[in-house]
């Protein structure tokens, strides 16, 4: 019963975020221009153009060594690039610096790292309250619940992170990544670390939580085996 | 959710690290404490009994052995000195006009381990002692054989004359053994109760003074008559030069101290003066150096304790470093991440003062419990002193100076190397 009425609950609520985003669907939520990034005395890296709708899932692939994680920084704000320019929601990530920054991304962009990890000291729960509150958030303990419960994690939301075996900690790490109910969602090779069955697992809970959320997801990976799984891929 | 919930579970989350920053600071906290609490209280004690004293007028003997019996009744009486060199002193024609007051004082015995001191009225004066129940001693007429001279005594079971004698008893001798106006006790030869007990002569209650929080409380006061009825000559011998223990003299200016010193009559006497002011001033010098010892040793232990604080959170910070970009990336501004780390040292910083204080008053507790049980003397304010207000303040700017490089290098974590070489 209570199952079925958080169906429903979810289901309003992913219909009320794709009306929503209905209306901006017509303009690219995410564009990249021209994204040119050198590291000092370092490798160069050019980034082919392109952009992301409202709610699309998005593969990058590419071999190591080919500057995936660069981009994904640079695509969350986190390495500035030398040239070009990226919009995200129609702001220009890379004119914004310092506390702005930090507040943009952490309302907006939820990332998902290859390996997970947490605050060590802090349990499950807080672990995904903590972006509310450094984001400024009012804290809604209820949603972290829920969004443990639509993972399977409603079980472990009191025990330490280090307790949890390396799927439920991935899971929680996606769980965190939602909880600010992003427009996009970044992963780094989020399934390179798994075996097929985990990883077929994995990719599948980011493709169906982006939908509920309505957040854009883009996976950054090398992992051939993810791509039959998209639709829209772009090779670096 | 706040910083604050994250510093301290991040305190918790290492329990044996930090409990061993709380133990040296605490300790280090506590010892610096204990050691000027202990100043501060025995200081007051010190110049509250000596209070206008100028001199001490005593048997040849150490100066501080008659400082430290005639006025704090700690140690063993010097001796005693003849009634008429007392009295010689006081007239001396030279000297006589620096002599503002001389109160005489026989003492040597006790009951119970609190000293009976025989004096005059005018010692209660000196300290301002009231009798809060009953009344002060009346001094009993003596013969010339120190008998009491009255038709109110008593024989005892072996057929000898036992005189009563009043006396006024100090508030913290009446706590603690109990007797009250009425109550009669016969006084003990020497300092502990392990000696003979005066059976000649039997004292009455017939007052209890108000608290003065001073050596009064402590003591059992009667006449000089009372102590030489309690020591009368020997049967068949003749009348017996009468003596006095010490005097305490106050003079009329600090020109006195110097020609009393000089006064014929002391090595006439075979006596000395001695002068509180210096030999309170040695006494300080002695285990005033301890004391600098151990609170050395407690700022050594502190600034370790704070060392360990910075080295503790600049090692977290390498198991940390991941955790401290994940909060960066979420949305944590530098400025919050750098008081997270800040708040670490700090919240251990108060902690540990907070327990050193606990430490010092435990210690202080102890260490009062000892001199009640030796000297009758008590620290009992715990209260806190002017210094631990200036301590809490340089442990609160230490706590944050050693918390400080720590902070700095959060800040300056390279956020996406961090996360790259996760």
């Amino acid at each position: 019963m209570q199952r079925g009425v958080k169906l429903v609950h979810q289901i309003f609520h992913h219909c009320w975020l794709s009306a929503k985003f209905d209306t901006i669907r017509n303009s690219s939520m995410l564009k990249i221009n021209d994204i040119k990034f050198q590291y000092p005395s370092g490798p160069r890296f050019e980034f082919p153009n392109f952009s992301c709708q409202q709610g699309e899932h998005l593969l990058l692939l590419g071999e190591s060594g080919e500057g995936k994680t660069t981009l994904l920084h640079v695509l969350a704000g986190l390495l500035k690039p030398h040239e070009g320019s990226i919009s995200l929601k129609g702001q220009d990530i890379c004119s914004m610096s310092g506390s702005d920054l930090d507040k943009f991304r952490g309302e907006n962009i939820g990332i998902v790292f290859q390996t997970a990890h947490f605050v060590k000291s802090l349990n499950v729960i807080d672990n995904l309250i903590l972006p509310q509150y450094l984001t400024g958030v009012p804290i809604d303990r209820q949603k972290a619940l829920d969004i443990l419960d639509r993972l399977n994690l409603n079980d472990k939301a009191n025990k330490k992170t280090t307790n949890l075996s390396v799927g439920e900690q991935q899971r929680v790490a996606i769980a965190r990544a939602l909880i600010n109910d992003p427009e996009l969602i970044l992963a780094d090779e989020p399934t390179s670390a798994l075996d097929d069955k985990n990883s077929n697992e994995v990719i599948s809970l980011l493709e169906q939580q982006a939908s509920i959320s309505g957040a854009a997801l883009i996976i950054v990976t090398h992992d051939q085996r993810l791509k039959e799984k998209f639709e829209k891929r772009i090779e670096l | 959710m706040n910083l604050l919930k994250i510093s301290w579970a991040n305190i918790a989350h290492k329990p044996l690290n930090s409990l061993l920053i709380l133990l040296l600071l605490s300790f280090g906290v506590g010892l610096i404490s204990l050691m000027i609490v202990l100043n501060v209280s025995l200081q007051s004690q010190f110049e509250k009994n000596v209070k206008d004293i100028d001199l001490v007028l005593g048997a040849k003997g150490s100066s501080l052995q008659l400082l430290l019996s005639a006025v704090y009744h700690v140690d063993a009486p010097t001796g005693n000195i003849s009634l008429q060199d007392f009295e010689n002193f006081k007239r001396d024609r030279k000297t006589r006009i620096f002599i503002k007051e001389a109160i005489p004082m026989s003492y040597g015995d006790s009951y119970e381990k609190f000293r009976i001191v025989g004096t005059t009225h005018a010692y209660t004066e000196h300290y301002g002692a009231v009798p809060e129940i009953g009344a002060m001693w009346k001094v009993p007429i003596l013969d010339s054989l120190d008998r009491v001279i009255t038709d109110n005594f008593t024989i005892n079971e072996h057929g000898l004359r036992v005189d009563t004698i009043e006396a006024t008893i100090g508030s913290k001798v009446a706590l603690e053994t109990g007797m009250g106006v009425g109550d009669t006790f016969f006084s003990f030869h020497g300092l502990d109760n392990a000696s003979e007990a005066h059976y000649n002569v039997v004292f009455k209650v017939v007052g209890v003074f108000g608290e003065t929080r001073t050596v009064v409380d402590q003591l059992i006061l009667s006449s000089l008559e009372s102590i030489w009825a309690v020591h009368p000559p020997k049967k068949g011998d003749g009348p017996k030069k009468r003596e006095i223990t010490a005097a305490l003299i106050k003079v009329t200016n600090s020109i006195g101290v110097l020609s009393l010193n000089g006064s014929d009559q002391i090595k006439k006497g075979n006596m000395i003066l001695a002068a509180p002011a210096i030999e309170i001033n040695r006494l300080t010098q002695q285990f005033g150096i301890g004391m600098t010892v151990l609170s050395a040793i407690g700022i050594l232990i502190a600034i370790i304790s704070f060392i360990s604080v910075f080295i503790s959170l600049f090692n977290s910070l390498k198991d940390r470093k991941y955790e401290l970009a994940l909060i960066r990336t979420m949305g944590g501004g530098r400025w919050k991440v750098f008081m997270l780390i800040l708040q670490e040292g700090l919240i251990l910083s108060i902690l540990g003062f907070i327990l050193g204080l606990v430490l010092s008053r435990i210690g202080l507790l102890v260490m009062s419990a000892a001199l009640a049980d030796e000297f009758h003397y008590t620290l009992s304010d715990l209260g806190l002193v002017k210094f631990e207000y200036t301590m809490f303040a340089i442990t609160i700017f230490v706590g944050c100076l050693a918390s400080l490089l720590p902070a700095f290098k959060a800040v300056r974590i390279d956020i996406s190397k961090t996360l790259a070489d996760g």
